[in-house]
């Protein structure tokens, strides 16, 4: 059956909605961390257990996306579908299904964990006061089944494509989504509206629309999400995008790392084709539009669009030079617009409900929302997506439920590799694209990874530099020799090693990397490097001039030493993997400090906080 | 004419389960939509790099060579572009494969102590496999399982919230 | 409509598309570049902008911008000394300099190394960062070309030359990030892929990683040798270029000068390739006429460059029946000197050592090519390049600039005019025509400049006829006009009888042996017009009338395509695809 007008669209939704539901919906949370989690295991015991209690016309089980909620997976989410109300139960065992199935949703059932729902979807409802988070890219994530096209057509899916290819000129799609002030989400922030134009303006019997789902930044899986969770959104705009710039193939640029999220778009793709969503004449426009899967190999440096295109183009994937922009020259020299899984996330909805409304949210300067990773020390990881200009503060202690295990909050690294650190200074800074800037960081991709007193910055600069040391393409010589070079000091510094002038190159050195790199990876290198540094130089100085780590995490500066508290219980020496505790039973234990790896495992080990950290 | 053109020798012949492989290969080219333009043949280089791979389990010189001359470009090229990409190997390696996240949250979260751990039991680096051709250790950026921070993947199996101390039981875990 | 922009305060108008370094060369603003190559009469434009080298600072734009690659655009406002730029290019010469080994003074390149000059240019006295150096092992497989890797950096110059321009395909950028590289698949040593050693990326490689491999000594050995004749023959490419290594203008003719100076470092004999070159053209001649006459296995395609025909035999093995079975010049000459002449001057071959000066580094290859040796003795011993006897007459001391002319030896030092402009492309077919034409025709022709296949285009198409008889020709050089060429062959879109193919753009006037030209192409046109101008000044100008051919034939071989003649100065090629 092919959907060959709006109406019948608009029709067939209306079909869907109206269709008898069963009176519980159960939504199993089978996003990639969900699964590694266990949810397998409690979705096979959700329908065992429906089975043996012949539950089929009660319940109705959907497998759905990350809902965000990480922390706390396995996650099933019950609805009752007549009331609207909703129970999450987290940390689910499949020995738990039994109790809460029979509780149903009328009680929660006893030894769980439930969960409170802190987000609303800005399309269908309004904030209610502690609802910090609002969904526009995550609105289907966890709420819809990704390998069911139907659920995503009885919640009006595909109406914006056909609003726009029906409804409107391709510059009045282009005029929409430049009013909306939509901005690229995977890094600068570039307005998408503009890229388009630009697209749009050139002629050419041939041009491409990217989507870039090469998700490479260490600590954001945002895009994975959205692509396991809600794959026909971004095919959606993907078409809109083509029909707005004139292109009429589409590419979807994948991480091979994402195997889950391929074949949810592969079945998504040929859902959507079958229905004419997808292919040719769509909606009986004229407007043909087909969408191909490549996969990436693991190569960050292919975030950046011209590096992308390359890898598409089955090269090596080297930025070069712009100009020419993608938009003039872009994918086999046609003009291309490459836009990241979260920005085509945001642009159904702006078709379907406005620009004025996407402003209604966010800052003047940056309207929508933003999804944030939020991971490494949080009591809460997960995924949030909260309106721009929202502090650090309702992150990372509203949402996040601030810091794992009573430590002191340190700082937040937003932007992965190529952003900075927020120190508590700045905790209430309303976040968006400049605010981050101008404290020397930058959105990003969106992953957000708190870190507390027991984390080096020194190590923390470190470890992003030598991320950018493994994914630099190599090809100009700021970034190869001198992200080695900055390596190499950074380590000298964690050694102990460094001589004072340390600090004077390396800011120097920065500044020419900045200033000189030929890609975005290069020129932004150095700002985990700047960021620590500005925030925190004395514990740079602490290394360099004492020789001495404070958060007490630098190998080389550490030693562990066994005070006289020691009652020679011998479980560190039994625990110690290199064998270099001794002592005889019930007297005081030693450590061969010239054995010790500083592995760290005795202190963590001693009941009797004999152990001592130097 | 005293000129003796020595011809090439034909093709070696391959073990039959080798051959069969290549034969699926060759079918999986096929199906690809390569087109008559040679600079878009190229396209789908790196599309059959991962079917190849899935394929043989790591891209031997002869693999290279096949998929080169398919799409009529170098071995170099071919080589420029496996070297490049962290996901492509052109040695077998070990049984089992360990990747230890190193993504920032596992990082912040003590993966550096389990990656030398298995480093120190396996006694090999980063990369590398063991001679007896059990183990391959290698690290992964984000494999997007965060909250279960540090992770450490063995073939497709997820653990999460490893320790160092943990190391020997994954271990243990594969078994032949 | 041009486009006008400001470059350190100085107003300049620029065709669209220029870059700045382009808009700053016409105000003789210079800005240093590294890894940027360009050889316009080629249509080679490498750049990169990977090594950063030459950034300046445009007003408005948040980076600094590389010179080679930003186009100009209107109203653009360029400073190219700000202390901000400056720095950076020193931080950036300090980093390549911190993975660059510093020892200058035994480097291949040293004095010809473009790092080094910049490093001079810049004045820079003290690094800053210092840290592990790359280290490869070095690849000295071949008996061409020499790769060090711990001297790569990273232009990609060789990888253009090699892809881009040959189209041979043998190098590509392997591994990324510090340990990123230019090397074969696998890594492998140049010997065992299919690397034509053309030597076109030493030449376009600025520094020391890519060199000839180096044959000197042996060359010293042998003339300290009692027991050994020492014959050496000179390519006719060499002449009009090795005085550019002793301060002589481009497109000097120094073969008086060369041959004096080889005498003076010893060498018993001192023949001229261009005699041998008048030789193959004897033989392939008369194969062209055959092959006219029969209609069979045409076009013809010449076989004097062994890069080219190492090309053939790995990309197109199919046709290797196609070029004419003729040695190279060089290889007719071995064969020669080891029996004709070493029977004449009553020397047992074994005790004859026969060195080669080339313009080429495939030579060095074609020598050691197994088939060219009989009963053990090899045809030719030892290949210099240019640059590799330049080097030796700078070692033994000698004045170059202000020697007497000398003249080869007799007999194999006798040429004609259409033997030395086998040294440019398009001159073996112009030889063989002049021969042909006087063949068909029957009689002593005048007119004998066949300047349609003369220039350095990369491929050009002339048809001449001869009594009536139309001969349509093509000559192309550079390796990736060769295979546009063939490729047209084999679909059958091309119609020739003869066709003349030379690995390097230009033929072997920029041979990888010749004295670095680092993209300066006005120095290969003056080595052009100077080999026309050799060919002019020769009292012979058509092979076959060299009287010293002559007497070879009358005393030794016979006919030309005579059995004899065939098996001392043909042979066969094999299909090198694996």
């Amino acid at each position: 059956m092919k959907i060959t007008s709006p109406e019948e669209l608009a029709q067939n939704a209306a079909a869907l909605k109206s269709r008898p539901r069963k009176p519980i919906k159960l939504l199993v949370s089978m996003g990639t961390c969900g699964i590694a989690a266990g949810t397998a295991a409690v979705l096979k015991a959700i329908h065992q257990e429906i089975a043996e209690r012949n539950l089929e016309n009660a319940i109705e089980v959907s497998e759905v996306g990350c809902m965000g909620l990480c922390h706390a997976e396995p996650v099933i989410m019950l609805a009752d579908e007549a009331t609207g109300e909703k129970l999450i139960y987290g940390d689910v065992t499949p020995e738990q299904v039994p109790a809460i199935l029979a509780a149903g949703t009328s009680s929660i059932a006893p030894g769980t964990r439930t969960l409170e729902r802190n987000w609303y979807y800005p399309e269908f409802e309004t904030a209610k006061p502690g609802e910090p988070q609002a969904r526009i890219v995550l609105r289907n994530t966890g709420r819809l089944n990704p390998e069911n096209i139907e659920e995503y057509l009885a919640d009006d899916g595909y109406a914006a494509l056909a609003k726009a290819v029906t409804q409107m000129t391709p510059q009045q799609v282009i005029d929409l989504i430049t009013a909306s002030g939509l901005r690229g989400r995977g890094g600068g922030g570039f307005p998408t509206g503009r890229k388009w134009q630009f697209a749009a303006d050139q002629k050419s019997e041939e041009k491409f629309i990217i989507c870039n789902a090469d998700e490479g930044d260490p600590g954001a899986f945002m895009d994975r999400a959205v692509l396991e969770g809600d794959p026909h959104t971004v095919l959606e705009a993907m078409a809109i995008g083509g029909y707005a710039i004139g292109a009429h193939t589409g590419v979807i640029y994948i991480r091979a790392e994402y195997p889950l999220a391929v074949r949810r778009l592969e079945i998504a793709i040929r859902q959507a084709e079958e229905l004419g969503l997808l292919g040719r004449n769509i909606f009986d426009s004229g407007f043909d539009f087909r969408i191909e899967i490549k996969y990436g190999a693991g190569a960050f440096v292919c975030g950046e669009e011209t590096a992308l295109i390359h890898s598409i183009e089955g090269k090596r994937g080297e930025p070069t030079v712009k100009p020419p922009f993608p938009a003039v020259e872009g994918l086999w020299k046609k003009p291309t617009v490459v836009n990241n899984v979260e920005t085509y996330a945001c642009v159904g909805a702006i078709v379907r409900k406005g620009a004025e409304w996407f402003r209604s949210l966010g800052t003047a300067g940056s309207p929508g929302t933003k999804v944030f990773a939020l991971a490494g020390k949080v009591a809460k990881v997960g995924l949030v997506e909260v309106p721009m200009g929202t502090t650090l503060r309702d992150i990372v202690f509203g949402i996040g439920g601030g810091i794992k295990n009573g430590r002191a909050f340190k700082a937040v690294q937003t932007g992965g590799p190529s952003g900075g650190c927020i120190t508590p200074a700045n905790l209430d800074l309303p976040i968006d694209y400049e605010a981050l800037k101008s404290i020397g960081s930058m959105m990003g991709s969106g992953g957000m990874i708190v870190m507390d007193e027991d984390d080096c910055m020194v190590n923390i600069a470190k470890f992003f530099l030598e991320f950018t040391l493994d994914e630099s393409c190599g090809k100009c010589t700021p970034c190869r020799i001198g992200n080695r070079r900055m390596y190499e000091m950074l380590n000298e510094i964690t050694e102990g090693r460094a001589s004072l002038d340390v600090i004077d190159r390396l800011k120097t050195l920065s500044a020419t990397i900045k200033d000189t790199a030929l890609c975005g990876l290069g020129q932004t290198s150095p700002n985990p490097v700047l960021s620590t540094l500005a925030n925190f130089e004395d514990e740079y100085l602490a290394h360099v001039k004492d020789s001495r780590c404070p958060a007490g995490v630098c190998a080389k500066l550490i030693r562990y030493e066994i005070s006289d508290r020691c009652v020679g219980c011998g479980l560190c020496l039994h625990r110690c993997p290199v064998n270099c505790i001794s002592g005889e039973r019930k007297m005081r234990h030693r450590i061969d400090q010239s054995r010790c790896i500083k592995c760290g495992v005795c202190f963590q080990t001693c009941k009797f906080h004999a152990v001592e950290k130097h | 004419m005293c000129c003796n053109c020595r011809n090439a020798s034909g093709t070696v012949a391959r073990p039959p389960e080798e051959q069969q492989k290549f034969d699926e290969l060759e079918r999986y080219i096929g199906t690809l939509q390569v087109g008559d333009n040679p600079d878009r043949r190229r396209g789908s280089l790196i599309q059959i790099l991962h079917r190849a791979q899935h394929l043989f389990g790591y891209l031997s010189e002869e693999v290279q060579s096949f998929v080169a001359a398919r799409l009529n470009i170098s071995r170099a090229e071919v080589y420029g572009v496996i070297s490049f990409y962290s996901y492509f190997i052109d040695q077998p390696i070990g049984r089992y494969k360990i990747n230890v996240c190193t993504g920032t949250a596992c990082f912040v979260k003590g993966a550096p102590k389990v990656l030398d751990e298995f480093k120190r039991r396996l006694e090999i680096r980063e990369g590398e496999s063991t001679p007896d051709g059990k183990f391959f250790l290698g690290a992964l950026r984000c494999v997007g399982a965060c909250s279960l921070a540090p992770v450490v993947m063995v073939n497709e199996k997820v653990y999460g919230n490893v320790t160092a101390e943990k190391v020997a039981d994954i271990l243990q875990d594969c078994a032949d | 409509m041009n486009i006008n922009l400001k470059i350190n305060g100085q107003p300049v108008s620029v065709a669209p598309g220029s870059t700045i370094l382009e808009a700053a060369e016409k105000l003789e603003i210079k800005i240093p570049t590294l890894c940027h190559f360009k050889m316009d009469c080629f249509h080679v434009d490498h750049r990169s902008a990977s090594c950063r080298i030459c950034v300046v600072e445009v007003k408005g734009r948040p980076n600094l911008a590389p010179a080679c690659s930003t186009p100009a655009a209107e109203g653009m406002e360029v400073h190219t000394n700000t202390l901000r730029a400056i720095n950076a290019r020193r931080t950036i010469l300090d980093l390549l300099l911190s993975d660059h080994p510093k020892d200058c003074l035994i480097c291949p390149k040293n004095l010809n190394c473009q790092l080094q000059a910049l490093a001079q240019e810049m004045g820079l006295h003290h690094l800053l960062y210092k840290g592990e150096q790359s280290t490869y092992n070095k690849d000295l497989s071949s008996q061409a070309i020499a790769r060090d890797l711990d001297k790569c950096i990273m232009c990609r110059r060789c990888e253009t030359a090699c892809n881009a321009i040959q189209t041979v395909g043998v190098l590509s950028g392997v591994g990324r990030g510090f340990n990123a590289v230019v090397a074969p698949a696998g890594l492998k040593p140049l010997a065992e892929t299919e690397c034509v050693f053309c030597g076109q990326c030493v030449q376009a490689c600025p520094v020391g990683a890519l060199s000839e491999i180096d044959y000197k000594y042996p060359v010293w050995r042998a003339l300290n040798d009692p027991a050994k004749t020492v014959v050496v023959q000179t390519a006719p490419a060499v002449r009009v270029a090795i005085g550019e290594a002793f301060g002589l203008p481009p497109g000097s003719v120094s073969t008086g000068k060369m041959v004096t100076a080889l005498r003076m470092l010893g060498f018993d004999r001192v023949f001229d390739t261009d005699f041998a070159a008048d030789l193959t053209i004897m033989e392939e001649t008369t194969e062209l006429i055959e092959r006219i006459k029969s209609g069979r296995n045409l076009p013809i395609l010449t076989s004097c460059c062994p890069g080219w025909v190492k090309f053939l035999e790995h990309q197109f093995p199919e046709l290797i029946y196609m070029p004419s079975t003729a040695k190279s010049p060089q290889q007719m000459f071995g064969a020669i000197t080891k029996t004709y002449f070493a029977q004449k001057a009553g020397i047992a071959p074994e005790n004859l050592t026969v060195v080669s000066v080339m313009p080429c580094l495939s030579k060095k290859y074609e020598a050691a090519r197994e088939e060219f040796s009989r009963d053990g003795i090899r045809d030719v011993d030892i290949v210099i390049s240019t640059r590799e006897l330049a080097d030796m007459i700078r070692e033994a001391g000698i004045q170059f600039d202000q020697l007497e002319e000398g003249e080869y030896d007799s007999p194999l030092g006798e040429s004609t005019g259409a033997a030395v402009i086998f040294g440019a492309t398009g001159g073996v077919l112009e030889a063989a025509l002049r021969t042909a034409a006087d063949w068909i025709a029957g009689e002593d022709l005048q007119e004998i400049d066949f300047t349609g296949v003369r220039g350095l285009d990369g491929i050009k198409e002339a048809a001449v006829n001869i009594n009536g008889l139309e001969l349509h020709v093509a000559v192309c050089s550079g390796l990736g006009n060769a295979r546009k060429l063939l490729e047209k062959i084999q679909k059958g879109e091309a119609d020739y009888q003869a066709i003349e193919i030379m690995a390097c753009p230009g033929g072997c006037l920029n041979g990888g042996g010749q004295p670095y030209h680092h993209g300066d192409t006005t120095i290969l046109q003056k080595r052009l017009e100077a080999l026309y101008r050799d060919d002019k000044s020769q009292p012979v100008r058509k092979s076959h009338r060299n009287p010293s051919i002559q007497r070879l034939y009358a005393e030794f071989l016979g006919e030309p395509g005579s059995h004899f003649a065939h098996q001392l100065l043909h042979t066969a090629y094999v299909d090198r695809r694996k």
